[in-house]
């Protein structure tokens, strides 16, 4: 088709350009605050759609883009970049104790003093308040006077300035506003006083040393960008950067520590930890096995439906399958914690009703076999309508004479349900199988909402359960870890494993169906 | 009558073919049944559950003695003997009504007009992206969730209006999706409407703007209405996203405020979420019923229900 972009209007013109002006603009203050806020990923990603949509809007030939161009953005930043991002945290140890940046974690580290045993020195005097909070009167060796509060500025001081009393023979004042001044001795025996430091944190501060010295603190830890290493100015030792954390030679560690490259350690620590090797055995079977049942229970009932019904003739058709189709219409979350509700071993009526009936009452949330029982019961329940619907469309369209025609060759019900029908349905809904087995590889709204992964496996690391699969393990990990500390850098080395298993299974589907194939010839 | 002629009887009418018709439609009728009640049941117990004041889980029968709407009311959490501290049902309806309005009509647009450059227009990398959009959808943004929840707190640091626990920072994630399977649908509806109508409006002049919303636009409409309808109730029903995004009561969704609000002792707020999962529920499932052969039509082009 012919494409109209040489006789655009002057008014369309002006539009384009005002248009890109503006986006340039909003796009380049998100990037300058990404920068100044050490967003790097963030702001690389921005500078990317940036740059893709000067071009879409300002090349003729790019026209066609222009009328997708907020869609790409939105598909870049918020699904492509997401991957990318979650392969990146896969290969550091980003999670707890690891959350700052490097440069928010040195900042942090260099703010820590240390008492000098020698160094600049104050005499001092005390004044305490009534809610027990201290003020210090500090003379230096020149005769300088300064007021130094917790949180504040030292500053410079003198009697009769306001809220300071008039001094004293000594010349300290006899009195500062809202506190009491402490004599020698009870300043002496203050067991709190020599711990407070004063001043601003990162400042100057100042803090006791003797009852008749005060002295200022000093930065304890120095940092060397050129070794990359951090000294301790009390004990001399140093620390070096390995993973992440700043560690000396004897095993000491620094808090905090920051975000930094691990390499394989996640996948390795995937593979051969043995806290983790037990659980992650079971989660990864499982995650097999509960799958390949669903889709198969949920595939032959919703054919067995369809076939039943399939008559033309049949009686209440219509409000049949409207019935059965019930499960399918209701937001899945609701139903699955009505489910919950109705599974309850001791107060739900499913055991209400067998207990009363057969006198047995299954544990299906304390029991792993009741426990997964229960997720595949549930989720026939949810899945089989939608293999009614898709197996009945696909049902209609296999030609009756084939079935005509293996009657009379002689060929029975069976037969000819194995010979033709499931053959040539395979054919139809083989792709919807393979993508309902992918669904269900990450079923987490099941797992999580019917049982939270339980019942838990007993001495599993982090929290682990016998239903759970990877994704409610990688939720937990990342999310949910009640107490045991987030580990984003483990939790996104799992979910790259999970992205290279469904897209090796969707690979594999997509060679097999010749799909692409048949893409190219309906584009 | 002789034994020999009621079974030669039997023979002849079990034989007719009339009498193996009706025989087998009356089993498929009986099977019918049981399977309508395994698929009906959870209804029929929210329901009962919904009107039994006692709002209890441990207590309730299928048909409840004394039934009443209380469990209703209480849902405006005002009746002090069943009081549930953060319950705003009434809110979460609204938010998950407005994000899901708002996500919606904005993907639409997005799609639509993404798929009218697809099917009407040729450019260079044209089949490539439409095979890239089909292969990102393998990855469900399940697997990016803590990519997302940084990429979210990150924005939220430099426009707080877009940040966590904002309904706009979690639109615009949903936005992400827009250029989804949806294309392909669309496109492939778009495709089936004739190039002479895009030529009559060419020879008259029109841009291709034009064209697209004076011309195509209203031939869209059935197209529009399933997948508008398909895109909203799957927002509505998300849950992770919000659950991770939002964490502020008041800023819930329903599903998120639904799923914390029974967490713990949900055997005493049995009646009360019953009540207010079938509020939730009910315009959802009628839509469904309603559409299904629409919706059954847009399905085995290759949607999971998610």
């Amino acid at each position: 088709m012919k494409q109209k972009t040489g006789n655009e209007s002057p008014l369309g013109l002006l539009t384009r350009v005002l248009l890109v002006v503006v986006l340039d603009a909003a796009i380049g203050w998100f990037i300058y605050n990404s920068v100044q806020l050490g967003f790097t990923q963030l702001a690389a990603v921005l500078a990317v759609v940036l740059v893709m949509l000067n071009i879409i809007f300002l090349l003729p030939q790019a026209y066609a883009y222009r009328w997708m161009a907020i869609g790409l953005s939105f598909l870049i930043i918020f699904v492509i970049y997401p991957i990318l991002f979650t392969v990146y945290v896969a290969f550091t140890n980003y999670g707890d104790g690891h959350l700052l940046t490097k440069e928010q974690a040195l900042k942090s580290i260099q703010q820590a003093t240390y008492l000098p045993e020698e160094g600049k020195s104050y005499s001092w005097t005390a004044y305490k308040s009534a809610d027990n909070q201290y003020v210090l009167w500090l003379i230096d060796s020149n005769g300088d006077t300064f007021l130094a509060k917790v949180g504040e500025e030292i500053v410079p001081a003198k009697p009769g300035d306001p809220g300071i009393g008039e001094a004293d023979s000594k010349g300290i004042p006899q009195t500062i506003e809202g506190f009491q001044r402490l004599n020698t001795l009870l300043a002496a025996a203050d067991k709190e006083l020599p711990n407070i430091k004063f001043g601003v944190e990162g400042g100057k501060t100042v803090q006791v040393r003797s009852p008749s010295e005060a002295a200022e603190l000093q930065i304890r830890y120095l940092y060397d960008e050129a070794t990359d290493t951090v000294t301790d100015q009390e004990t001399g030792e140093i620390y070096y950067n390995i993973d992440g954390t700043f560690t000396s030679r004897t095993g000491k560690t620094i808090n905090p520590g920051f975000r930094a490259v691990v390499g394989f350690k996640n996948f390795i620590q995937f593979a051969t930890s043995p806290a983790l090797r037990g659980p992650l055995v079971r989660i990864m079977t499982w995650n097999f096995v509960f799958p390949t049942i669903s889709v198969l229970s949920t595939f032959f009932l919703g054919l067995a439906i369809a076939i039943m019904f399939n008559d033309p003739n049949f009686p209440l058709k219509k409000i049949i399958r409207s019935l059965l189709l019930i499960p399918y219409t209701i937001p899945s979350l609701i139903t699955i914690l009505i489910w919950r509700g109705m599974m309850n071993p001791e107060f739900g009526i499913i055991n209400r009703t067998l207990e009363r009936w057969i006198g047995v009452a299954p544990p299906w949330t304390t029991e792993p076999i009741w426990a997964q029982a229960a997720v595949l019961l549930v989720n026939l329940w949810l899945g089989y309508p939608y293999f009614m619907l898709v197996t009945s469309g696909a049902l209609q369209s296999i030609p009756a004479d084939l079935y005509e025609a293996a009657t009379v060759d002689g060929a029975g019900a069976w037969v000819r349900f194995r010979k033709i029908t499931l053959p040539l349905l395979l054919v139809a809904v083989g792709p919807l199988l393979i993508a309902s087995f992918v669904f269900n590889f990450n079923n987490f709204n099941l797992i999580y909402l019917f049982i939270n992964g339980g019942p838990p496996i007993v001495g599993a690391q982090t929290q682990a359960g016998h239903t759970d699969i990877l994704i409610s393990y990688v939720y937990n990990l990342a999310f949910a870890s009640g107490g045991r500390g987030v580990q984003y850098g483990f939790a996104s080395a799992i979910s790259i494993i999970i992205f290279i298993i469904v897209g090796a299974i969707t690979l594999a589907q997509f060679r097999f169906t010749n799909m692409w194939e048949e893409v190219s010839q309906n584009v | 009558m002789s034994s020999t002629s009621l079974a030669q009887t039997y023979q002849r009418i079990s034989s007719s073919k009339k009498f193996q018709e009706r025989f087998s439609i009356a089993i498929r009728l009986v099977i019918a049944v049981f399977l309508i009640f395994f698929s009906i049941f959870p209804v029929l117990w929210i329901l009962s559950a919904a009107l039994d004041p006692r709002n209890s889980l441990t207590t309730q029968d299928l048909i409840p003695p004394n039934w009443s709407f209380d469990n209703f009311l209480r849902l405006f959490n005002k009746d002090p003997n069943f009081s549930f501290g953060d319950l705003k049902y009434w809110t979460w309806l609204w938010n998950s009504v407005k994000i899901s309005t708002i996500s919606t009509v904005l993907s639409l647009s997005l799609t639509t007009m993404a798929a009218y450059a697809f099917s009407r227009l040729r450019f260079a990398g044209r089949i490539t992206l439409l095979k890239a959009i089909l292969l990102i959808q393998v990855f469900p943004n399940l697997l990016a969730l803590v990519a997302i929840y940084v990429l979210i707190f990150q924005a939220g640091q430099i426009v707080p209006a877009i940040g966590l626990n904002t309904h706009a920072g979690l639109i615009l994630v949903y936005m992400g999706g827009s250029m989804g399977l949806n294309i392909w649908l669309m496109k492939g509806f778009l495709d089936t409407i004739p190039r002479a109508i895009d030529e009559s409006g060419m020879i008259d002049g029109a841009s291709n703007f034009q064209i697209f919303y004076q011309l195509l636009l209203p031939l869209l409409r059935p197209i529009l209405i399933v997948i508008g309808i398909l895109s909203f109730i799957g927002t509505y029903g998300d849950f992770i996203l919000a659950r991770i995004l939002l964490n502020d009561s008041s800023q819930y969704t329903l599903m998120v405020g639904l799923q914390i609000f029974t967490a713990g002792q949900f055997d005493k707020k049995w009646g009360v979420f019953a009540a207010g999962a079938l509020i939730g529920a009910l315009p959802i499932m009628i839509t469904y019923l309603a559409l299904q052969d629409q919706i059954a039509g847009g399905l085995t082009q290759g949607a999971v229900k998610e």
